[in-house]
C-alpha cells in the first residue's frame, strides 16, 4: 500500500560557518488520506522544520516527501500553511486575504462570480464573513488566525499544515478555535498536519500524534495512535478514560524518557 | 437644557438625606444631565483648541522676528532691507502672483510653476527610476555588491556638478536642469526602496511562495505595499533635495524659473525682490514636503498600523 503523503528518510543539516547542526535525522512517516496527524516535541527539536520541507519552504538535505506519489520540493498550494502568526497582509482587507488566494489557485477553473461565492464560502466557515472588510490590524488574534485558516482552505489544499496555529491565543479563543477546525475536519475530510506542544490539544484534535526525541538529530520517538472516537467534545473527553490514557502517554514521552535538557 | 439640568438637581438634591439609597440616585441623575450638552461644545473647543495652538505659537515668532529684523535693518548702516521696505518695494510681487506685463515681467506665482514642471518631470522620471532600481539591489545579492558601493559614491556628488556634463550631453538648459533634478533625487529613492524591499517579513514571502505568485504579482501586490513606508521615506527626501537643486540650477542654465528671477534680481540689486522671492521658495518646498508625506501616509495606512 503507498501512503497518500509519505515523508521519506528525510534528514535536515545546516552548514554555519564551518559547523555543520543536524536537524533531524531519519524520519519517516506515512499518513493516510484524511488523517490528523499532530506532531509535538520540546521546543528546538526540528517540528517547524519539518513542517516547512513538507511545505517545501525548506530543502531536506537527504530523503523526500512525496504527495500521492510525485515527489514535491517547492511550495505549492496543494499543500497550504496556516502560519503561527496568521501571516495576513495588514494592507488587504479580511476579504481581500482570502481573496488573493482564491484568485491564485482558480484563476482558470472558477469565474468572477464563483471566486467571490467561493471566498465568501470560506470566510463563513470560520465564522469570519462579518469581518470582511475589516483589516487585520483591526481584528483579534483569534479571528486573524481564523482568516488564516480560511486563506488555507480555501485553496482546497491536498493537505493542511498548521504550525502552531493556536500557540500565540489564550485558552479560551484556542478552544473556541480548536471546536472550529474539529467541525472543519469533519466536514471536510482534509489531510492535516499540525504543529502544537499543548498535549491536550494533541490528544483532543488528532488520530496520531507524533512525538519527536530532542535534537540535534531529532527523530520520530514514538506514534501513538489516538483510538478516540469523533466527533469528540471537550468536557465529555476530561473523564475519559482512553483519553487519559493517550494524554498520560504523551507526558511520560516528553517528561520522563526524553526530558527537556535546555542547554545553559 | 442646561436650565433642565439644573432644575432637576434642585429638585433632587432636598430629597438625598431621606434615605441611604437616595444620594447615589439622586447623584446619578445629576451627573447624566448636564453631560449630554458637554461633548457638543466641547469638538468645538476642541477644534478651536488645536487650531490655535498649531497656528498661534509660529504666528508670534514670526511677528517678533519680524520686529527684530525691522529694528536691526532700520538704521543708516544696514546693508539689507527692513520688512517695511521691501513691503513698499516689492508690493506687486507679494500681493499679486499672477500678473503678466510682458515676457519677462510676470508674477513669482508662474515663475514657481515652471520650476515646479521641471520638478514634476525631473523628480517623476526619479522616483520610477529609483524604485525599480531600488527593487532589484533589494532583492538581489549580487546587485547589491555590485550597485551599491558605486550608488554610495555617486550620491555625494553635489547636484550642480552634474550641470556642465548635462550641457554638454543635452546642449540645452530646460533638459539639463531636469537632469540635474532626476539624479538629485534618485539616490534616496533608491537607497530607500532597497531598505525597504530588504526588510519585507519572511512571513509574506513564504505566503507568496505557497501561493506560487509569479515575479509581476509578488512585485505588485506583496513588494510595493509591504515596502510603502520606505519608499515614501525616499520620495520625501527627494522631493525636498530636487527643490533645493533646481534653484540652483536654474541660476546657471536661466530661463523663467524662480531661481533665475533670484540671479536676475540680484544682478539688478532687486534686494528686496530676493527676499519675497526666498518665502515663495520656503513655503512651496514646505507644501511640496507635506503633499508627498500625506500621500504617503495615505497609501500606506494600512502597514503603518500593522
Amino acid at each position: 500500500m503507498t501512503a497518500y503523503l509519505k515523508l521519506d528518510h528525510i534528514d535536515k543539516s545546516f552548514a554555519r560557518g564551518g559547523a555543520v547542526t543536524e536537524v533531524l535525522k531519519e524520519v519517516s512517516l506515512d499518513i493516510a488520506k484524511g488523517e490528523y496527524i499532530s506532531i509535538i516535541g520540546h521546543s528546538g527539536c526540528g517540528k517547524s522544520t519539518l513542517l516547512n520541507i513538507v511545505a517545501g519552504l525548506t530543502q531536506a538535505s537527504a530523503g523526500g516527501v512525496i504527495l500521492e506519489g510525485r515527489q514535491v520540493d517547492s511550495p505549492g498550494p496543494d499543500r497550504a500553511v496556516v502560519f503561527q502568526n496568521h501571516s495576513l497582509l495588514p494592507w488587504l482587507s479580511v476579504y481581500d486575504n482570502v481573496r488573493l488566494a482564491v484568485d491564485k489557485v482558480f484563476s482558470g477553473t472558477k469565474s468572477r462570480a464563483e471566486r467571490n461565492d467561493w471566498t465568501l464560502h470560506n470566510l463563513d466557515l470560520v465564522q469570519m464573513a462579518h469581518a470582511r472588510d475589516r483589516r487585520p490590524s483591526e481584528i483579534s488574534g483569534g479571528m486573524k488566525q481564523r482568516v488564516g485558516i480560511a486563506r488555507a482552505l480555501a485553496m482546497e489544499p491536498k493537505v493542511l499544515l498548521l504550525d502552531e496555529p493556536f500557540g500565540a491565543l489564550d485558552a479560551l479563543t484556542r478552544a473556541h478555535l480548536q471546536d472550529s477546525v474539529m467541525q472543519i475536519h469533519a466536514a471536510l475530510g482534509n489531510t492535516v498536519i499540525m504543529i502544537t506542544h499543548d498535549v491536550d490539544e494533541a490528544v483532543l484534535l488528532s488520530d496520531r500524534i507524533v512525538m519527536m526525541t530532542n535534537g540535534p538529530s531529532a527523530r520520530i520517538g514514538e506514534v501513538l495512535d489516538v483510538r478516540l472516537p469523533r466527533p469528540r467534545r471537550r468536557l465529555e473527553l476530561v473523564t475519559d478514560p482512553a483519553y487519559l490514557v493517550c494524554r498520560e502517554a504523551v507526558l511520560k514521552f516528553l517528561y520522563e524518557r526524553h526530558r527537556f535538557v535546555e542547554a545553559a | 437644557m442646561s436650565i433642565t439640568a439644573l432644575k432637576s438637581e434642585a429638585v433632587v438634591s432636598p430629597s438625598t438625606p431621606k434615605g441611604a439609597s437616595a444620594p447615589a440616585k439622586g447623584a446619578e441623575i445629576v451627573r447624566l444631565a448636564p453631560s449630554r450638552p458637554t461633548p457638543r461644545t466641547n469638538r468645538f473647543a476642541g477644534y478651536a483648541h488645536r487650531v490655535s495652538v498649531a497656528v498661534v505659537p509660529p504666528l508670534v515668532v514670526l511677528l517678533a522676528l519680524l520686529g527684530i529684523w525691522e529694528l536691526l535693518c532700520s538704521g543708516s548702516g544696514a546693508t539689507l532691507p527692513p520688512p517695511s521696505t521691501i513691503w513698499q518695494e516689492s508690493y506687486d510681487l507679494i500681493v499679486n502672483p499672477f500678473f503678466v506685463n510682458g515676457s519677462q515681467d510676470i508674477g513669482l506665482g508662474w515663475r514657481v510653476l515652471v520650476s515646479l514642471q521641471r520638478v514634476a518631470i525631473g523628480f517623476g522620471l526619479a522616483a520610477v527610476a529609483g524604485i525599480l532600481l531600488g527593487v532589484i539591489v533589494g532583492q538581489s545579492v549580487w546587485a547589491m555588491r555590485g550597485l551599491d558601493p558605486i550608488f554610495q559614491v555617486l550620491r555625494t556628488v553635489p547636484p550642480l556638478a552634474w550641470l556642465p556634463i548635462a550641457l554638454a550631453a543635452f546642449r540645452d538648459s530646460n533638459p539639463s536642469a531636469i537632469f540635474v533634478i532626476f539624479i538629485t533625487a534618485i539616490w534616496p529613492v533608491i537607497i530607500n526602496t532597497a531598505v525597504g524591499v530588504r526588510n519585507i517579513p519572511q512571513d509574506y514571502r513564504n505566503v507568496a511562495k505557497v501561493l506560487r505568485l509569479n515575479p509581476l504579482e509578488f512585485f505588485v501586490k506583496i513588494m510595493l505595499p509591504s515596502a510603502a513606508p520606505y519608499i515614501f521615506t525616499g520620495l520625501r527626501i527627494g522631493v525636498g533635495l530636487s527643490w533645493l537643486a533646481i534653484v540652483a540650477a536654474e541660476m546657471l542654465t536661466g530661463g523663467v524659473g524662480i531661481g533665475f528671477f533670484i540671479w536676475d534680481a540680484w544682478n539688478s540689486s532687486r534686494l528686496s525682490d530676493i527676499i519675497v522671492a526666498l518665502v515663495y521658495i520656503g513655503v512651496v518646498g514646505f507644501i511640496l514636503d507635506r503633499l508627498v508625506a500625506g500621500i504617503g501616509a495615505f497609501v500606506t495606512r494600512g502597514t503603518a498600523a500593522a
